[in-house]
């Protein structure tokens, strides 16, 4: 690429550094660094989203379903198996799965085999039907089993006990999976249709991990998922002589300085992967293969005439898409060290995202990824911010006041109205965003 | 009577009991909702995401309201208060509803946006509403029904009729089937036999040949708000007398009343009152645990082992969600054949 960089670009990247750099001079560096990991985060999802939404004007509203999913994959690859469960249900629960997939996939395969007619829909129906017996007849006998070893602590089968790195990529490929499917059902109809389905799988995939207590503790939480490769603790570090050398000389708290530099080692981890993403997107979109999502995308009858699989490349940039929010799911439960299902809110993890692409400038990689720090910062900042606004306006009033004290216990609520307008104003006044597509 | 027919009497009565019962009360609501989905789609063309909100904040208002009328010692009598408040809410939430068509939608009206930009700003006014509502009546949950609990209970059942097994209907779920059943009848009347409702019928059949013929889109667009706020108060008080008010519920319930839109045919109305029901049975019926019914019918002193539960309540989403997907996958203009743009 012989592009340089625009330095209105530079400019609005140079803002929202000072936002951070602000707040830690204003509040403290960990709370800095703790909204910047989160912040390379959402901008990781952001540019999930931005793939789907930008390069191909797929409007995917399920994008926490996939999040959770990228968290999934992190306790099932890091989290040590439990063999007595295993011995108890496991393959019980492995075969139960297996017969449900066999009998969607057979089927599947009868309704291709078959003559179109009544005999084909009732002989699906059966097969479907048969099939839903036998599955919960042997999974519900595993489950029992698994959940009933020692459940206060475990009562899951665990994972398997791998790096926990792995479980990055992983966490895409899950993800994934579950746009495939989606993507095969409701791509190629009318354009809502995909994102009322997105919003459905999303819940679903949220019962899924609050209800199913064999897989990943339900609501009972998955806690200390170990910490990647190069993160050490913090204890780890305040007993290191050569870390306590380096602080002393420096001037610097022990403690202080602990959660600092795991929170940059952590930053670098996940700077390195934004790094890999931004380079591939920016190759994607300037590839054939972006130029012709992008042919599709604004008009796909003539993209169509032209010999485009209109349907085949919007599968591929829903996938696509879907694993880079994986891949950031399972950044962000490693960073959490902890699978709490409770707190996957759609507000937060679906609609929040959206914003930060409009916001940053849909159809521009750099622009998702500017949006997903400004965003989140605003997201977090919002809410202090408001409080303290409220506490200016009602200073007026007696410290016992109902409708003080109402407001000030209501300054959380703030946050989504100033998210609801922030993406209405951007839609209206400047639709293409702060850095718009090129 | 012989044993088998007291047996089979008791099964049915469980069964209206736990799901025919239910799930009319249900569908209703639903069925109110998807209404209002449906007639923005035929209307204003898109899938309008801040349809859950609005129901949440037509009931937070009317909830508001009914406190002001219990405070002031004005009551219905057996009837919950909510029904008197229940205009109030909707005239506020339709002053919203066009406030928010004047500042938001009519400038993408104008620009002729492709629907997913609407639907964007639907999503914009979504946080906007949660906001608002949170912001007013927070995020707990709120019981605001008053007056009679119910119309049968179970004990005057069973006295009435001598069986094991009793039926309840609540006032709330009489309530719910008798104000849905004026509000649909009132649309229909007002869809066929006004001239304000036919020109909407036009205009959402074929906007070009409705302008031809003189009708102003705006006053189309404005009305059809206005019914929409209606509907979607009247579905929200519903759903909040019935059960309980928490605007996250009602966030969630946006995937079944899409579903029972889309499934009915979107832009239909008669299918989307179909969908609705439909749902509602399915999302009941999948979600009950048929022990006690299949117990009755079985032979004497016999009780099946599992709970004969298909799917648990848990998974109430996945039923619309799977219904949804069935229709896409075999039949993507819905049962009533509705637009497929």
């Amino acid at each position: 690429m012989s592009r340089t960089f625009d330095p209105k670009i530079l400019g609005l990247f140079g803002l929202v550094a000072v936002l951070y750099i602000g707040t830690g001079f204003a509040q403290s560096w960990n709370t800095a660094l703790t909204i910047f990991n989160m912040g390379l985060v959402s901008a990781i999802m952001a540019l999930g989203v931005n793939i789907q939404w930008g390069y191909a004007g797929l409007l995917n509203v399920g994008t926490m379903g996939f999040v959770a999913l990228g968290g999934l994959a992190t306790v099932l690859i890091s989290i040590d198996p439990v063999p007595e469960a295993w011995a108890a249900g496991g393959l019980r629960v492995v075969l139960g799965l297996v017969l449900g997939a066999l009998t969607i996939v057979g089927a599947i395969l009868l309704y291709g085999a078959l003559p179109k007619g009544r005999l084909r829909t009732i002989a699906m129906v059966f097969v479907l039907i048969a099939g839903f017996f036998v599955f919960r007849a042997v999974f519900d006998s595993g489950t029992a089993a698994v959940e009933a070893i020692n459940p206060a602590s475990t009562g899951f089968l665990g994972g398997l006990g791998l790096p926990v790195l792995l479980a990055w990529p992983v966490g895409g490929l899950l993800a994934a999976g579950a746009a495939w499917i989606i993507g095969k059902t409701a791509l190629g109809l009318r354009s809502d249709y995909l994102a009322i389905a997105t919003l459905g799988i999303a819940e679903i995939i949220i019962a899924v991990l609050k209800n199913e207590d064999w897989l990943a503790r339900g609501v009972k939480n998955v806690t200390g998922i170990e910490r990647p490769f190069p993160v050490p603790y913090e204890v780890e570090l305040q007993t290191d002589p050569a870390f306590l050398d380096l602080v002393a000389r420096i001037g610097a708290d022990p403690v202080t300085a602990s959660t600092i530099t795991v929170k940059l080692i952590y930053a670098a981890l996940f700077i390195v992967v934004i790094g890999v993403l931004v380079w591939l997107s920016e190759k994607a979109w300037n590839s054939p293969w972006g130029r012709m999502m992008r042919a599709i995308r604004d008009n796909e009858v003539s993209a169509a005439a032209m010999g485009k699989d209109v349907k085949r490349r919007h599968l591929q940039t829903f996938v696509l898409g879907s694993a880079v929010c994986g891949i950031a799911g399972a950044m962000m439960t490693t960073l959490d060290s902890q699978l709490v299902p409770g707190t996957y809110q759609p507000l937060r993890f679906t609609f929040l995202v959206f914003v930060m692409v409009i916001v940053g400038g849909s159809g521009n990689n750099w622009g998702a990824v500017l949006g997903g720090f400004l965003i989140w910062w605003l997201w977090i900042q919002v809410e202090p911010l408001g409080l303290l606004l409220l506490q200016g306006l009602t200073s007026g009033m007696s410290d016992g006041n109902w409708l003080r004290e109402h407001l000030l216990d209501s300054a959380a609520h703030m946050r989504l109205l100033t998210m609801g307008l922030i993406l209405l104003l951007v839609l209206r006044f400047s639709p293409r965003g702060l850095i718009p597509e090129r | 009577m012989g044993r088998h027919c007291v047996d089979f009497l008791n099964a049915l009565v469980a069964l209206t009991n736990f799901v025919i019962v239910p799930a009319t009360a249900y569908g209703a609501q639903l069925a109110l909702g998807a209404l209002g989905v449906t007639l923005i789609y035929g209307i204003l063309r898109f899938s309008n995401f801040a349809h859950g909100d609005t129901m949440a904040f037509g009931t937070m208002v009317t909830i508001f309201a009914t406190w002001g009328l219990q405070a002031a010692g004005i009551g219905l009598g057996p009837l919950p208060t909510a029904l008197l408040a229940l205009p109030v809410g909707i005239a506020v939430t339709a002053l919203l509803l066009v406030a928010t068509d004047r500042g938001v939608y009519s400038f993408y009206r104008q620009q002729r946006a492709k629907p997913v930009i609407f639907m964007i700003a639907s999503l914009g006014v979504m946080f906007i509403l949660n906001g608002i509502v949170r912001f007013f009546i927070g995020v707990d949950d709120q019981i605001f029904t008053d007056g009679e609990r119910f119309i049968i209970s179970v004990r005057t059942f069973r006295a009435l009729t001598g069986l094991d097994e009793g039926l309840a209907i609540r006032t709330t779920q009489g309530i719910t089937l008798g104000v849905a059943l004026i509000a649909m009848v009132a649309l229909f009347w007002f869809l066929n036999r006004t001239r304000t409702g036919k020109s909407m019928r036009a205009f959402s059949d074929n906007e070009d040949l409705a302008l031809l013929s003189g009708i102003n889109p705006e006053r189309v667009v404005l009305i059809t708000w206005i019914i929409v706020a209606a509907l979607a108060t009247t579905a929200g008080v519903l759903y909040g007398l019935d059960k309980s008010f928490k605007p996250f519920t009602y966030f969630q319930l946006l995937l079944p009343i899409f579903a029972s839109a889309i499934v009915g045919g979107l832009g239909n109305p008669l299918g989307a009152i179909l969908g609705g029901f439909l749902i509602a049975f399915s999302e009941v019926g999948v979600t009950y645990a048929f022990r006690k019914v299949v117990g009755y019918l079985g032979p004497e002193d016999w009780q099946p082992e599992g709970l004969l539960q298909l799917l648990s309540t848990d998974y109430k989403f996945a039923v619309s969600f799977g219904i949804l997907l069935i229709v896409l996958l075999f039949k993507p203009t819905g049962i009533m054949k509705g637009r497929s743009v």
